[in-house]
């Protein structure tokens, strides 16, 4: 059984197709880059994906399960107990610190546990700027708290939405790595980008064009 | 829960002047409910006792009191009162139909002089026919007031010794009344026998030509009329004042009604100054709160996503709510106690109607009613603002903030 799969999804703005028929399937443990041009359809994807928003045709079908009619407290529970998100704009919350930011997501899920949290921002390299607020953390610091944050309640899938989007090469290194790693614990990734350089180090490349997936393929230089 | 109250401190710590701002709105809230609850029951008590302490249905006075001094003056304002009937119009008032009982009262005021211990209204009347001071007296225990003994009024201070001097003379005081709210509470109570043995004594030290020009021993200042069944005071009221001269009969009823009047309207103007504070205060609430989480749209998303559900979300935003407007009622509740209390002598006074402060029990749950229903509006404004922005998806909630 796969992990995720969509059927003949569309998201309708007004006049506008933003997602046109889509059908895309996830294994459990797959690596997916989503790439496109700007406007192509690849956030709507990720949000649908992601349940932050609902489609306006179609079936999002999560471990067998349709979540497409489910009801918001529903929703929230999956996205609790299922998915960990990565934003460009990595949304920390400004007035609590690294460590607290990480906690949050544990809050929510079932119990804080900062000896836990501290050890999720030991993983992204992080343990030392834990007290630290995100006004005080670079781009690239912030993005992997906001990994951490995302791996804290270990989800069966990451989704991350341009995760190297704002970061410098050095930085994007370091986002890539971890994913590697997590891909490699057999955590399912699925990333948004523009980046050719994020898409390649991918195993599968789904292209977008107008709302429509123009081509889905392995990614032949796919190494572990 | 500790870590949802932690998460709540820090984001009032953020923004520590716009929650100082709530806090002193709620405090303004507070102090004004609670002033404004206590001036209401207050003159509500107050006309309680009025009209509890009137006990006549008709009371008379000599026309020459009017204008100063009245039975409304003296019993509202312990205004001094020193005019007299002469025993023919006490005489004459006897023959009139439809009078039960009449009780005679004796007005004197002590003087500012070394002859009297203070300057007070004492007022003398007749125990065994009395209708107005004894119901009053008895709920202190009393039962009869002696020959020589006093009684004072819960306004006047008690004398060390327990002994009050008054134009040379010392008397003992008996007991002090329980607080009316009115006048009475800062005159001093004695019966006929008494207050005809000052007056004498007032009239010899004094020179008072008042005193001097009355047959003491058979006038007197004010006669408290109870009427018979069948009779209207309005209408044995009208006799009175057609069949004796120079008096002036007044039902008790419009003397009620008059203070009555005095008291809607005064209750009235308070009761639309804190209806209008608090509606205010709620309308600037909402507005502060609803402008507080459209700030926070992509936060609570964020939240949304890591699992919070909405009524965790509202829990978080209705936590910070109850704890800014909680710390702004208490100081509010506070500053009542430390500034406004002091001040209800002043008001009573300048209020010109009869004001008796609630009791203890009234008191702590008008303080509950001020505390509660600021932070409850508080927590309204709050609940009401996050639940129309969390009805949003979490995607456009991150949409629109971006």
């Amino acid at each position: 059984m796969s992990l995720l799969e969509l059927k003949n999804v569309s998201k309708i703005y007004g006049e506008l197709h933003a997602l046109d028929q889509a059908n895309l399937t996830v294994e459990k443990g797959e690596w997916i880059a989503i790439m496109g041009p700007s406007g192509s359809g690849k956030s709507t994807m990720m949000n649908i994906i992601s349940c932050m928003d609902r489609p306006t045709s179609g079936q999002v079908i999560f471990d067998g399960k349709d979540i497409t009619k489910e009801s918001r407290r529903k929703l929230t529970e999956f996205h609790r107990d299922k998915i960990g998100l990565v934003f460009q704009q990595f949304h920390l919350i400004n007035y609590l610190t690294a460590v607290e930011n990480v906690m949050v997501a544990q809050y929510y899920h079932s119990m804080p546990d900062e000896k836990e949290a501290l050890e999720a921002l030991e993983r992204v390299g992080l343990k030392e700027r834990a007290r630290h607020l995100p006004s005080q953390l670079s781009g690239g610091e912030q993005q992997r708290v906001c990994i951490a944050r995302a791996l804290i309640n270990s989800p069966e899938l990451i989704l991350a939405d341009e995760p190297t989007g704002n970061l410098d090469e050095a930085n994007e290194n370091i986002v890539l790595d971890i994913f590697r790693q997590l891909h490699k614990e057999g955590t399912s990734l699925v990333v948004v980008t523009h980046d050719p350089e994020v898409g390649e180090v991918a195993q599968r490349i789904v292209r977008l064009d107008h709302g429509k997936i123009v081509s889905d393929r392995k990614n032949e230089h796919f190494t572990e | 829960m500790k870590f949802a109250w932690n998460i709540a401190l820090k984001n009032i710590r953020r923004r520590p002047f716009r929650a100082f701002g709530m806090a002193v709105l709620i405090m303004t809230l507070t102090f004004t409910l609670l002033a404004g609850a206590v001036v209401i029951t207050s003159l509500q008590n107050g006309l309680t006792g009025y009209r509890s302490r009137l006990g006549a249905d008709i009371v008379v006075t000599p026309s020459s009191a009017e204008g100063h001094g009245t039975v409304e003056a003296v019993l509202l304002q312990g205004i001094a009162g020193n005019y007299y009937m002469s025993s023919a119009q006490l005489e004459k008032l006897k023959s009139i139909e439809g009078i039960e009982i009449q009780s005679r009262q004796f007005f004197l005021t002590s003087a500012k002089a070394s002859c009297c211990s203070a300057r007070v209204q004492i007022i003398g009347f007749e125990p065994q026919t009395d209708i107005s001071v004894m119901p009053w007296i008895s709920e202190n225990r009393i039962t009869d007031v002696k020959d020589g003994e006093i009684l004072i009024g819960a306004d006047v201070t008690m004398p060390a010794d327990g002994k009050i001097r008054f134009y040379g003379k010392n008397y003992q005081v008996a007991a002090q009344l329980s607080r009316t709210g009115t006048g009475l509470d800062q005159a001093v109570y004695t019966n006929m026998q008494t207050i005809q043995q000052m007056a004498k004594s007032a009239a010899m030290l004094t020179e008072r030509e008042t005193l001097r020009s009355v047959n003491i021993a058979r006038s007197a200042s004010a006669v408290m009329i109870r009427v018979k069944k069948g009779y209207s005071p309005e209408e044995v009221a009208d006799d009175i004042n057609i069949h004796v001269q120079k008096v002036r009969a007044t039902p008790s009823g419009s003397m009620v009604q008059s203070v009555s009047d005095g008291l809607e309207q005064t209750a009235g103007f308070v009761s639309l100054l804190t209806g209008g504070i608090w509606l205010l205060s709620a309308v600037i609430l909402a507005a502060v709160f609803a402008i507080m989480t459209a700030e926070r749209k992509k936060e609570f998303a964020v939240l949304s996503v890591m699992g919070a559900s909405r009524r965790m979300i509202c829990r978080l935003m209705t936590a910070e709510a109850a704890f800014i407007c909680l710390i702004g009622s208490l100081t509010g509740l506070a500053a009542a106690f430390v500034f406004a209390m002091p001040l209800t002598d002043a008001l009573r006074s300048s209020l010109q109607l009869p004001f008796l402060l609630p009791d203890g029990a009234v008191i702590a749950v008008l303080c509950a009613g001020a505390v509660v229903l600021p932070v409850a509006t508080g927590v309204l404004a709050a609940l009401t603002a996050v639940m129309r922005i969390t009805v949003q998806e979490p995607g456009q909630l991150i949409r629109e903030d971006a």
